[in-house]
């Protein structure tokens, strides 16, 4: 039952194999049990999650069919929940009690989700191992010595280890389809704007966008039925109709273009990830696509561009905590400046004070037109590159990461760390929606395939990631540390 | 040898929305303290803004107000600083694409002339929230009800050459903004703000280094705080001193500008795009839907109160000033059919009465139409003007009728010609001496003689008529 | 960048670099800053920057009050507060 789709899930539920209760109550077990060594969750509401099923249960015998009635589901601390610490892995927020919902909580609460608590992230989802978080690293269901990627780390774990069936995450360069692609599960990114923003801690506004970790590509469907959409207190949510995700999850890969970046497949890719990408490029080609090469000419630029223009809008962002109206706080504070400058650098992490010293750094008098300008104008090239692409292709595919999960504390470097991204920073820039399957395992651990579509072109890319996984099994692998249960 | 004054002028409205530029929240003056300061407004995590439309509207009023162009593309930016009463951190503004450019504004000097003083641009952003340091012995309270009210920001070019100039300009932004119905402009609380720029130079030198004074709150503040930081400046630079490009700020009590403490630090605002907006691109059809709907302007009334009243220019700037002032003295004009008189009225008795009760024109106890009923009865003689003015104490008391005022206490003119005659002769009788005088030709008396009939008659007789019987009867 | 410059960018960050992290924070900031700066290579002249990835325009609100006074919820998850009023460290003009 822990390793059931959503999909089965809500057709076991909606056949009375179980209710929602028995559901959650399992699962809420099993995260008592395997989250001390995972580090999945950093909060988990019990009560609440039991009378959200037990509420689920009773709405079902009134006739209620909605797909996502009764399944649980693990939040991203990054989304605020009314009432319920939310604290996007940080200490300066190790207590808030937001007083509202995030639109993405709301909106899964109205499908009838259960929620079940907040997962662990990279502090302000700054990070691609979910080892900057101020709750504790979080251990790779494959290899708990190594990580889970980041920064929807916690959220990719759960999923992967069956603390929960679906999880939501947010990606600002791939934070949502590195872990995916780490873990051996589906993590899908949305268009910039297709999902409201409202109430999840902004890290960089032009960029963060609310997505899925699941099992499948079926699963993500049913996820982002309910999240997407017009949302008039973001207004950055784009205003045109929700496509109808599960009903186009059967179309033929017949015909279907998928280019090939070439410099997606450069060097520093690890060979057993090549291998296996190529392998699934394969897969689709013999399912009838057909496999064109494309450049995009400045990915290389993306990385450098990203590490401007996330810092600088974070710089920003991360203003608001001072001390002042809700969060952490310094201890007897001499003045106002030691009020702001205590509480910030006691309540900030490492990483989180070297973006936000980066981003102010690139806005400063002398400097903008250098990096901040410059960056923008990179962005555009960036975008026209997808858009030139796109014009010969239907689908872009490639690996998601150029290795599969390194161990904790393997990446102290930060460049280093921030080169990992590389594939999946431009899908951000550029806004487009982006999806990583599992396709292949090296050294025993899991690695994507990560599907890049146009603008607003979730169903097609879902799609195209269903039929894969019609084809293939990688989705169904579980971790050794925590298979047998089901 | 002389110093040139040359001042520049930041003025800050607050648009007069009923919501706050980016949430929901109210921005009615006077609630509690931080009653009016929800999550958006107190930067909550996640929370997010979408722009007031009608504060939009309000600023492309103003614009077109002031002959500028309209910013088609308009652009918010975050403007990084820290402090308390700045919830996010930064505050959003305007700083490559204004929504408002280029325009100007005419200022009316006390001599009568005019002169054109440029608007550099104004652009939108919101306000602060205050920090009160009185309240407590070691620590300041902050009250967020006015963070985020919608301002608008009104940069002048530096065009302005003494403190004078500089209130004309407050005056006619004050009443500008008014007649548009986008703000109260009350400087008392705060509506309506200025920063003035103010150097000195030779004629026909160069600019000089220039200090900005902030937190003026009246026009007679404004005035005062330049006219004293420009005394400042000559004297720093007779002894051979710099100015020191600096902030200032103004205490009324002791009538002084003093450097400002706490903003030392060169400040680095770090402006770059608001990212959780999108451009604002304003469409010719909303521009002309917005230009249909201008009110006349303050200028234009003048003009027209000047040619189609006939009112002199200074007349016609007095009511003009305030719009209210103008709508009341036009309704009062077009009932009695005397705009003269009308004006007269409005400007010296009303106004008088006003100042008296410290009350606005929209809270006149005198409505323009009993205002007008006894201008009537002055034009068609059933009272004077004398018996008018006490007429006018009592609605100004809160009577409303004018004519049962002059019924019920008998207050009409007595024109009728033999009562005339009996009080003529009465006051003849009674001042013989003077009598003879006039009729020995001493024309002086006369007016003396008018007095004692109109003493006796309690003012209702005709001054004219008594006028011409006393000289009929005792002509030389 | 030197320490100098770290410290001055701290400062309008209203963070504190300890003397005991100067170094490794600038040397951190300055592999940061140099990957950085293999955008200037490129030429970009003529390319209009790109601040948002949408190409939409803005959203107006009608101009309504919705929000209701939560004050004294919101009040409560101050770290410092007094008779309505937020607390800071006495602000000195």
């Amino acid at each position: 039952m822990l390793h059931l789709t959503v999909t089965e899930l809500s057709a076991a539920l909606s056949r009375g194999e179980f209710s929602s209760v028995e559901l959650t109550r399992m699962f809420l077990d099993r995260i008592n049990l395997l989250n001390p060594a995972l580090n999945a969750y950093i909060t988990v509401c019990e009560e609440s999650a039991l009378a959200a099923a037990a509420a689920a249960d009773q709405a079902r015998v009134r006739g209620d069919v909605r797909p996502l009635l009764g399944i649980p589901v693990a939040h991203k601390d990054i989304f605020c929940t009314r009432g319920l610490r939310t604290t996007c892995g940080s200490r300066i927020l190790r207590d808030f009690l937001p007083p509202y919902d995030a639109c993405v909580v709301e909106k899964l609460r109205q499908a009838g989700a259960v929620m079940l608590g907040k997962t662990n992230m990279d502090e302000f989802a700054m990070g691609s191992s979910n080892e900057t978080s101020f709750f504790g690293k979080v251990g790779n269901p494959f290899d708990t010595g190594r990580v889970p990627g980041g920064s929807s780390g916690g959220s990719a774990a759960a999923v992967a280890a069956g603390l929960c069936p679906m999880a939501t995450g947010t990606d600002t360069g791939g934070s949502i389809r590195q872990p995916a692609s780490f873990c051996g599960i589906t993590g899908f990114k949305p268009s910039y704007g297709r999902v409201s923003r409202w109430g999840m801690i902004a890290f960089a506004s032009s960029l963060d966008q609310a997505g899925t970790l699941t099992k499948t590509a079926a699963d993500a469907a049913l996820m982002m039925q309910a999240m997407a959409g017009l949302d008039p207190r973001d207004s950055t949510s784009v205003d045109r109709p929700v496509e109808d995700y599960t009903g186009e999850l059967g179309s033929s890969l017949a015909g279907l273009r998928v280019g090939v970046p070439r410099p997606h497949f450069a060097e520093g890719l690890s060979p057993g990830v090549e291998q296996g990408v190529r392998e699934a490029l394969a897969e689709l080609e013999r399912a009838g696509a057909s496999l064109i090469d494309i450049d995009l000419p400045n990915n290389h630029l993306s990385v450098p561009a990203y590490y401007v223009v996330a810092p600088a809008e974070a710089s920003a962002n991360l203003s608001r905590y001072d001390g002042v109206r809700y969060g952490y706080r310094c201890e007897e504070p001499a003045d106002l400046e030691d009020l702001y400058t205590r509480t910030r650098s006691e309540g900030f992490g490492d990483e989180v004070k070297r973006r936000i010293l980066v981003g102010t750094y690139a806005l400063s008098a002398g400097y903008y037109d250098a990096y901040y300008r410059k960056a923008q104008r990179i962005r555009r090239l960036i975008r026209q590159d997808f858009i030139s692409a796109f014009e010969q292709v239907d689908v872009i595919a490639g690996p998601t990461s150029p290795h599969v999960a390194f161990p904790h504390g393997a990446k102290a470097d930060p460049v280093e760390m921030y080169l990992e991204d590389i594939f999946t920073i431009a899908v951000n820039l550029a806004g487009l929606p982006g999806i990583s399957i599992p396709a292949g395992f090296e050294e025993g651990m899991p690695f994507g395939l990560q599907i890049i579509g146009p603008d607003f072109g979730e169903a097609r890319i879902l799609n195209v990631a269903r039929q894969f996984q019609q084809l293939t099994d990688w989705h169904k692998r579980l971790p050794v540390s925590t298979a047998g249960e089901s | 040898m002389e110093w040139e004054a040359v001042i520049g002028l930041e003025v800050h409205v607050q648009l007069s929305t009923r919501s706050k530029l980016f949430s929901g929240t109210s921005t009615a003056f006077g609630a509690d303290p931080n009653s009016q300061a929800n999550i958006y407004d107190l930067a909550m995590p996640g929370t997010l803004p979408v722009l007031n439309g009608e504060a939009l509207r309000m600023a492309v009023r103003f614009g077109l107000a002031i002959d500028a162009e309209i910013g088609r593309h308009s652009v918010f930016d975050r403007k990084n600083y820290f402090y308390p009463d700045l919830p996010k951190g930064y505050q959003t503004s305007q700083l490559d694409y204004p929504i408002v450019g280029r325009g100007s504004i005419v200022i009316n000097l006390e001599d009568g002339s005019e002169k054109r003083i440029g608007v550099t641009r104004a652009h939108m952003e919101e306000d602060a929230g205050k920090s009160l340091h009185e309240e407590f012995a070691d620590a300041s309270g902050i009250d967020l009800n006015r963070a985020g009210t919608p301002l608008l920001e009104i940069v002048s070019d530096p065009d302005l050459r003494s403190a004078r100039e500089a209130v004309a300009y407050l005056k006619k932004m004050h009443s500008i903004v008014r007649y548009l119905g986008i703000s109260d402009g009350d400087m008392s609380q705060g509506s309506m703000r200025c920063d003035a720029n103010v150097s000195i130079r030779r004629p026909g030198a160069e600019l000089g280094t220039r200090t900005e004074i902030k937190n003026v709150n009246s026009f007679r503040f404004v005035e005062k705080a330049i006219n004293f930081e420009i005394r400042r400046q000559q004297d720093v630079l007779e002894d051979g001193g710099t100015i020191i490009q600096e902030t200032r700020l103004y205490d009324s009590v002791r009538d002084v500008t003093r450097p400002m403490r706490g903003k030392e630090v060169a400040n680095d605002y770090r402006y770059f795009p608001e990212p959780d907006l999108l451009p604002v691109e304003i469409g010719e059809d909303l521009i002309e839907q917005i230009r249909a709907e201008l009110p006349e302007l303050p200028d234009a009334r003048k003009q027209r109160f000047a040619s189609e009243y006939g009112l002199s220019g200074y007349d016609a700037g007095v009511l003009i000033a305030a719009r209210e002032m103008a709508d009341y003295f036009e309704r009062v004009a077009k009932r009695c059919g005397d705009a003269k008189l009308a004006a007269n009225w409005v400007s010296v008795e009303l106004q008088a009465l006003l100042n008296r009760e410290n009350l606005d024109i929209v809270a006149s106890p005198v409505s323009a139409d009993s205002l007008a009923d006894l201008i009537s009865r002055i034009r068609d003689k059933t009272i004077s003007g004398k018996i008018a003015k006490t007429v006018f104490e009592q609605l100004a008391a809160g009577s409303e009728n004018v004519d049962e005022i002059i019924e019920r206490q008998g207050l009409r003119q007595v024109t009728d010609e033999g009562e005339i005659e009996k009080l003529v002769d009465r006051v003849i009788a009674e001042n013989a001496a003077q009598a003879q005088q006039l009729r020995d030709g001493k024309q002086q008396v006369l007016g003396y003689l008018v007095g004692q009939a109109m003493k006796l008659s309690r003012g209702k007789a005709n001054p004219a008529q008594v006028n011409q019987l006393l000289r009929d009867k005792l002509k030389p | 960048m030197d320490k100098s410059e770290i410290d001055k960018i701290a400062k309008l960050a209203r963070l504190r670099v300890s003397s005991a992290d100067a170094n490794e924070v600038t040397a951190r900031i300055g592999e940061i800053l140099a990957m950085i700066d293999q955008m200037q290579a490129v030429d970009t002249e003529g390319v209009e920057p790109l601040a948002h990835p949408l190409d939409a325009v803005l959203r107006l609100r009608a101009d309504e009050v919705t929000e209701v006074d939560h004050r004294d919820e919101l009040l409560a998850l101050a770290p410092a507060s007094e008779n309505g009023l937020y607390l800071v460290p006495k602000v000195i003009e």
